[in-house]
């Protein structure tokens, strides 16, 4: 019967049309050039650590802490750039003596006048890092610097361009969460990994590591401000075909300091959401 | 081809499938003896969607790790920062309420 061929072929069409992106973006090429360059570059890498911060008066010396700690420890070179944004709390006097302490090559204090938002923050920051990867984490203690060593390890593995820690993967999770706010982020992860397919099991997480040049690329090519930054940047790793690599990690929610989460941000989350939707 | 458009083509798809079945009820066997399943197939199939969907995020829920190690890790090295840097020469301050 003619219509029942037109039909399949139709859904045959169709089927390779869903299934042609899940194609692995890796260029093999690559592999074989960096493998022999990766002994070379170990010695030349450096990591830049951006840490914004607005109010964290009691968590940025704690959190510098254990980032001189962990990194010295690993014996990778690094710097610590602090993007603060008028905190009424004084977190910059506090940024001002850690950097008295750590030194002016290690921490680098790159302050601005009022809140601007993280986006710009991030953006910011960039434009004063030397390092040729770029690593971002929250201030307030729920990213542990003792992770930055396994992003380093990840990304060597495979040359990933980006590596992207997840609290839905392995060992991975959360400390501090009810019912309803683990409902909520699992609900919105169901949903986001449904429609859009990122290929990356965290999209709000904001604890990664990225290639210089791929976050610059990234950057231009996002549009959206604030929290939500975070999924259209991975968003964007998928549709420029840049490699995404994954790390387990523990979430601990803030111990001091006030959350800023509120529903405005799960508006702002649809909103990004359908966005991207519709337009990647 | 954007994700929305994915979308609405397989959904396009699928509907004509459903519709072309529906409608050639009188010359097909198979298709007049189970009719009321195929014209409510699209709903079952979304109930049963809505069903995994449901279930797949309860059990996501349940099974999402607690990091209590990692909590009680990091109380203790909070305690161990502020002792250092204190040593260091810093100067902790506590947030004025
Ligand atoms: N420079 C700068 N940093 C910001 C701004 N807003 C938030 N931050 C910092 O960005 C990081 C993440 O912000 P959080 O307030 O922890 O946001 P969150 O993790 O989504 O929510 P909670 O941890 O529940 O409060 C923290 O280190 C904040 O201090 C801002 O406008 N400017
Ligand atoms: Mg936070």
């Amino acid at each position: 019967m003619v219509h029942y061929q037109f039909y399949l072929s139709l859904l045959l069409v169709l089927s390779i049309t869903f299934i042609s992106p899940r194609v692995s973006h890796k260029e093999s090429l690559n592999i074989v050039n960096d493998m022999a360059n990766e002994e070379m570059r170990d010695s030349e890498n450096k990591y830049s650590i951006l840490l914004p911060t607005y109010n964290e008066l009691e968590n940025l010396p704690i959190i510098i802490y254990l980032l001189t700690k962990y990194l010295d420890k690993s014996g990778y070179d690094y710097e610590i750039i602090v993007i603060d944004d008028g905190s009424p709390d004084g977190t910059l006097e506090a940024a001002k003596q850690l950097q008295n302490i750590y030194g002016k090559d290690k921490i680098i204090l790159r302050p601005r006048e009022k809140k601007l938002g993280l986006g710009t923050a991030y953006i910011h920051g960039i434009k004063h890092a030397t390092g040729n990867f770029i690593i971002i984490m929250d201030a307030d203690l729920s990213h542990h610097p003792k992770f930055i060593s396994q992003f380093i390890e990840k990304q060597q593995s495979e040359d990933f361009d980006v590596v992207s820690g997840s609290r839905y993967i392995g060992s991975g999770g959360v400390f501090g969460w009810d019912f309803k706010r683990k409902l909520v982020s699992r609900g919105a992860n169901f949903l986001t990994q449904l429609l859009l397919r990122p290929g990356a099991s965290d999209l709000t997480g904001s604890f990664r590591l990225y290639k210089k040049d791929v976050l610059d690329k990234l950057i231009k090519s996002c549009v959206s401000k604030g929290y939500v930054f975070q999924m259209e940047m991975i968003i964007r790793a998928r549709e420029l075909n840049f490699t995404v690599g994954e790390v387990p990690i523990t979430f601990v929610d803030r111990v001091y300091g006030e959350s800023k989460l509120g529903g405005s941000e799960i508006v702002q989350f649809v909103r990004a959401m359908l966005y991207l939707f519709a337009t990647t | 081809m954007t994700k929305l458009q994915e979308w609405l083509s397989g959904g396009g798809i699928l509907f004509a499938i459903w519709f072309y079945l529906i409608t050639s009820k009188d010359n097909n066997d198979f298709i007049r003896d189970n009719y009321e399943l195929i014209l409510y197939s699209p709903i079952i199939f979304i109930i049963l969607f809505g069903l995994y969907a449901a279930t797949i995020v309860l059990y996501r829920v349940y099974t999402f790790n607690d990091c209590e190690e990692a909590a009680v890790e990091l109380q203790k090295e909070i305690v161990e920062a502020k002792e250092q840097l204190v040593k260091l020469g810093f100067k902790l301050q506590e947030k004025s309420k």
